[in-house]
Order: C-alpha cells, then sequence, then structure tokens
C-alpha cells in the first residue's frame, strides 16, 4: 500500500506532522533534499577533486625536482623540491621567448574578450529586442554555425593570412576569434529575458539614438552574461593552439606552442617542460579563484538554456 | 522658437530661416528613420561578415583546392580532378587515422558522459559547500589541452613514467602508452576525459536539477529507491541534455588536434601512426609535406563525415523524442 502525500498529511494532521512526514521520505530519494548527504558522498566527491587536482600538483612537483630527480623517482614523493626558482628561470632565459609569448597570450586574450563581448551584445541586442526584416532567419543561421566544423578551412585560411601578408603576426590569431556565433546567441539569449522593452522605448522617447540605446541601456543590462561570455572567451583563447600553432612562428608565439617550442628543445629534461607547464597554467589559476564562480554559473546557466 | 544655441538678434524669424528649419527636422526625422531601419544590420554584419570571410569561405575554397595541384609556396598548379581523393582514399596513413580519430572519440566520450552523469547524481544533493565542489571539479577545464598533454605524457610515459610505476608496484608489466595503439589511444583519451568531464558533468548537474521533484517524490510512493529513481526518472529528463552534449562533442572531438600532437615532441602520431589523427594528417600533408591539394581532400573528407554523423545524430535523437512523447501519451492513457 502506498503512503499518503505530504500534502493529505498536511491537511488531515497539520503543518509539523507533514514536516516530519517530507524530511523521513526525502531520506529514501536524496535529490534536491533538505537532508544532508552521509560520509559516502563527501568520500566519492573528495575522490574527484583528487583526481582534479593531483596531474595540477603533479606538474609542480616536476617543476620543483631536477631531471635526475624524475628519473630516479618515477613517483614523486607529495613534498616539492627545492628547484622551482632555478627551473623557472632556466625556462625564461632559453632562446625561446617565453616572455614574450606570455605577452602576447595576454594581449590576444584580452582583445579577443573585449572585442566578442562588444560585437556579440551589440548582435545580440539587434536579434533580441530590435524588429527587422529576416530577423528569424538569420538568428536561426547563426546557431546553426556553431555546429560548422570551421577549423576544416584552416588551408584557405592560411593562404588568406598569407595574401594579408600576416602570416607570423599576432592579428592573424586575434581577428578570426573578434566575434562568435556562441557569443551573439548566448547574449541574444540573455537579452531577450533581461531587457524589457519599456526601457528601451523610454530612451528613444528621449531623443536617443539606436547607438546611444545599446551603449547606455542595453550594454549596462547585459553585464552579468557579458562577464561570463568573457571569461569563457578568455580561457578559449589562452588555451587555443591548433591555429596560432599553424600561422605563428619563431619567437613571437603564444604560451600554448611556446610550450610545444620547449618541449621540442628539453625533451630529455621533464623538470623544465613542467616549469613552463605552471607558469602557463598559474594565470588562469588565479583567474579561476577570483571567477570560477562564474564560469560554474555560466556553464550550468548555459545548459539550461541550451 | 527653437534655441539655437547662440542668441540671436533679429526679432521675429525670417521666413527664409522658418523654412530652413523645417528642412532640419525632416532630415533628423529621415535621419532617425534610417537609425531605425539600418541599425539592426549594422549591428549584426560584424558577425556575418567574419564568418563569411573566415568561416564559410574557407571551408568551400578546400573543396576548390582539393580538385587542384596545390603546393603551400608556390601555390595553385594544373587541376587534377580526383586525384587527391584518390591518392588519400587508398593511403594507409588516413585510414588509420580515420580508425585512430574514432578510437580515441568513442573512449573519450562514452567513459564521458558515464562519470559526468554519475558525478553529477553525486553533486545533485544538499551538500555543504556547493561551490567549492563545484569548482572543484571544473579546475582542469582551465588547463589548455597542450599542458594537459605534457603533463599525461609524463604520467604516461613508457620508461620511467608515473603510472608504470604504480603497475610495477601492484606486480602489472609496464605498458607500452605510446608504441602500441589500444594503450595510446587510452592516455590520449584520459587527457581529453580529465579536462572536459567535469565540465560536462556542470551541464547535466543544471539539467538534473531543472527535473520536477514531484516526479521523484510520486516514484517514491510507488515504492521506486534511489537506483531506481535513477534510472527510470533522471536518465530519461536528460535525454535532450544527453543528446546535446553528445552532439558537440562529435563535432569537437573528430576534430581532436592538440592532445595527439604533443603526445611526444616529433608530434607525427608515432612512428607507426599508431596515434595520428585525421587533424594531425590534414597538417602533416599541407605543412610538413606542403601539399595542399592531398590535405584539403582530407579536410572535406572530415568535414562530410562530421556532416553525416551530424545528421544520423539529428535523426536519431528525432526518434528518441518523438518516441518519448508518444509515450507520455500512452502512459497518460493508462493513467486515465
Amino acid at each position: 500500500m502506498s503512503a499518503p502525500s505530504v500534502a493529505a498529511i498536511e491537511q488531515f494532521a497539520g503543518k509539523g506532522a507533514a514536516r516530519t512526514a517530507a524530511r523521513k521520505r526525502n531520506r529514501d530519494y536524496g535529490s534536491g533534499s533538505e537532508r544532508r548527504p552521509r560520509w559516502l558522498t563527501y568520500t566519492l566527491l573528495t575522490v574527484a577533486l583528487i583526481i582534479s587536482f593531483y596531474p595540477l600538483y603533479y606538474a609542480f612537483l616536476l617543476a620543483s625536482s631536477t631531471a635526475d630527480d624524475i628519473a630516479r623517482h618515477p613517483i614523486p614523493s607529495l613534498i616539492p623540491g627545492s628547484h622551482l626558482f632555478d627551473n623557472i628561470k632556466k625556462v625564461f632565459d632559453a632562446d625561446i621567448g617565453f616572455w614574450h609569448a606570455v605577452e602576447n597570450s595576454v594581449i590576444v586574450a584580452v582583445v579577443t574578450s573585449v572585442s566578442v563581448v562588444l560585437f556579440s551584445t551589440l548582435a545580440g541586442f539587434a536579434f533580441a529586442k530590435l524588429r527587422f526584416k529576416g530577423r528569424g532567419p538569420l538568428l536561426v543561421f547563426v546557431i546553426a554555425t556553431t555546429a560548422v566544423p570551421t577549423q576544416l578551412g584552416v588551408i584557405p585560411l592560411f593562404m588568406v593570412m598569407k595574401q594579408l601578408g600576416w602570416v607570423g603576426q599576432l592579428q592573424a590569431v586575434i581577428v578570426p576569434g573578434l566575434v562568435t556565433a556562441f557569443g551573439v546567441f548566448w547574449m541574444t539569449q540573455y537579452l531577450e529575458s533581461a531587457l524589457p522593452y519599456e526601457l528601451i522605448e523610454a530612451a528613444r522617447v528621449d531623443g536617443a539614438s539606436m547607438f546611444r540605446t545599446f551603449w547606455s541601456i542595453a550594454l549596462p543590462a547585459a553585464r552579468p552574461a557579458a562577464t561570463m561570455l568573457g571569461l569563457f572567451t578568455f580561457v578559449t583563447s589562452w588555451t587555443n593552439f591548433f591555429w596560432p600553432f599553424i600561422i605563428l612562428s619563431g619567437d613571437n608565439v603564444t604560451l600554448p606552442v611556446a610550450l610545444m617550442r620547449l618541449q621540442a628543445t628539453f625533451f630529455k629534461d621533464m623538470s623544465l617542460i613542467m616549469a613552463g607547464v605552471v607558469l602557463s597554467v598559474i594565470p588562469l589559476l588565479v583567474l579561476f579563484v577570483i571567477a570560477g564562480r562564474q564560469l560554474v554559473a555560466g556553464i550550468m546557466q548555459g545548459a539550461v538554456k541550451g | 522658437m527653437t534655441s539655437t544655441g547662440t542668441p540671436q538678434l533679429a526679432g521675429p524669424t525670417s521666413d527664409d530661416e522658418r523654412v530652413r528649419q523645417q528642412r532640419r527636422v525632416g532630415f533628423s526625422q529621415r535621419l532617425g528613420r534610417w537609425d531605425v531601419k539600418v541599425s539592426p544590420y549594422l549591428y549584426i554584419s560584424p558577425f556575418f561578415i567574419l564568418f563569411i570571410v573566415v568561416g564559410l569561405f574557407p571551408l568551400l575554397y578546400t573543396g576548390y583546392v582539393s580538385f587542384h595541384k596545390w603546393d603551400l609556396l608556390t601555390g595553385k598548379g594544373d587541376s587534377v580532378g580526383f586525384e587527391n581523393f584518390d591518392w588519400v582514399l587508398h593511403s594507409d596513413m588516413f585510414w588509420k587515422s580515420v580508425r585512430n580519430t574514432f578510437s580515441i572519440f568513442l573512449l573519450s566520450s562514452v567513459p564521458q558522459v558515464i562519470i559526468a552523469l554519475v558525478l553529477a547524481a553525486i553533486l545533485d544533493a544538499n551538500l555543504r559547500a556547493k561551490t567549492f565542489w563545484r569548482m572543484g571539479v571544473l579546475v582542469p577545464y582551465v588547463v589548455a589541452p597542450v599542458a594537459v598533454s605534457l603533463i599525461f605524457g609524463q604520467l604516461f610515459a613508457d620508461q620511467s613514467g608515473t603510472i608504470n610505476a604504480i603497475l610495477a608496484k601492484v606486480g602489472i608489466d609496464p605498458i607500452l602508452w605510446h608504441s602500441h595503439v589500444l594503450p595510446s589511444h587510452i592516455a590520449i583519451a584520459t587527457m581529453v576525459n580529465f579536462r572536459w568531464t567535469g565540465y560536462n558533468t556542470l551541464i547535466f548537474l543544471a539539467a538534473m536539477q531543472a527535473i520536477p521533484r514531484d516526479l521523484y517524490e510520486a516514484a517514491l510512493i510507488d515504492g521506486a529507491k534511489r537506483v531506481r529513481q535513477f534510472f527510470s526518472i533522471t536518465i530519461p529528463m536528460l535525454r535532450p541534455t544527453m543528446i546535446f552534449i553528445v552532439v558537440t562533442s562529435t563535432i569537437g572531438g573528430l576534430q581532436i588536434f592538440d592532445e595527439p600532437r604533443m603526445f611526444d615532441q616529433a608530434g607525427r602520431g608515432g612512428a607507426d601512426q599508431q596515434y595520428l589523427t585525421v587533424t594531425n594528417l590534414i597538417y602533416q600533408l599541407g605543412w610538413t609535406n606542403r601539399n595542399f591539394g592531398r590535405a584539403s581532400a582530407v579536410a572535406w573528407i572530415l568535414f562530410l563525415m562530421i556532416l553525416v554523423i551530424s545528421l544520423i545524430n539529428y535523426l536519431l535523437s528525432r526518434r528518441i523524442s518523438s518516441d518519448e512523447t508518444a509515450g507520455a501519451k500512452k502512459r497518460k492513457k493508462v493513467r486515465a
């Protein structure tokens, strides 16, 4: 026989009884319930966390040891060695322009993020709030392009860059990423719900031009979503390898390509390579500590909508 | 009189000036209408212009290049018809790269979806320090694939690698992670899983939290325990999300490049092409061998493969979702 519903209990036996019944029941199905999970849950999560962190800590351990240590102890001791700064210095002194690569990565990531946010918000504002012919089909087109493997067009893209004389130049990496379909779609979705028509109308009645309306009404309203989009773009740009690897060369590269050069130069000394890895990861880890919350929220919101 | 900014000495406005003002109003009105009409197109144009120049055109032009002899340095040569495709389809390397790509893709997507589902189910509890755990599983996402490959390349090193050392301790012979086919695929798939499992976990978690709680309540009344609830409610309700993840990971996974490129310092996919992927092959043909024609042929074949698989995905997911609604209707009928 099945038990009466919580609502029924409330009706017959009062609120207190209903609450107790609900709590009792929640013990049997955990999701979203009031009850706190038991130690098994936390143990499993701790294991997941160790798997998440250990490879990074491992890189740090190797980066603070020497090639000899690594050869002698394939399983590194959990206490770091004392050679981290030596190794870092060697990476910067090596003839691969590591510092220049750091600068390049910062430039590319910052410019790309700002530009993607600006152009995506502009397009999102138009798609979400302005009326124009062909709006629906054009938006469908934008969404469809997110599924197009544009990476497969690298060969003609390389030829285009060669025509422009941009091979080996930073703008060859920056320009193709100035605005993305995902960004446009993301901002359209957000502005549809976050920006009331009344605000736009009020601005228009006050005589603001379209661009003025965008700049002082839509852009501020878009801030939460724009921050997330900027963060994701930054991470994507910082970790991007394929295209920079093809188009950049010599000393004028971004960090992932510099790591590849580091590997090619020092493949016999893992401690130096790992020092480079640690250096390349630290900036994003700092960003993650500051803004990881927003990254989590961004993924979860995108998932609900997408 | 409308103010024009400068003080006017003349008393009554002359006819001449009135006409001029009217014309100005007319002009600004027209400007305003023009603003309303043209602005939307202006605002969406950066995306479309950029997409056409760096996305659509290159993709289509790849097809054109694939029908020619085309050198990286000297440029376009004779039109050769299907010769490049013929060469590619008869090349051992190409078929190896197709095998490797699909094998790595399966080894990375299937375990990833399963682990992400389980992790999401664990995270979907009333945890203490929720955000801490969620952020914890997402950490690997901010590590560049290149860095991930360098780290795992050492963990999976054939000699003096950490995993082989651990295996030796429990009495298992060392595995040649780099030189054998399947082990190298497992190693590379592990890198992909490391970086993306947490990300997909959060997507699943969000979808799980959107499942109406009264479904679980109803199941409970019917006497279903947690495991049964997971398989009979959570999994079916997550179907759209699963389709979404499968589709996006297919498009991305079949283009995998970074991890196999960085798995050893030579970056040629191993001595026997045991982990050469299709995108690695495109790079090798195009930039190492300077043969843009053949590289383009491979790119087009991969493009068509992705297209076909996406289409199958789409049809399958449509069928699944229509089955679902049919099932729901049947269920409703039974209940009524």
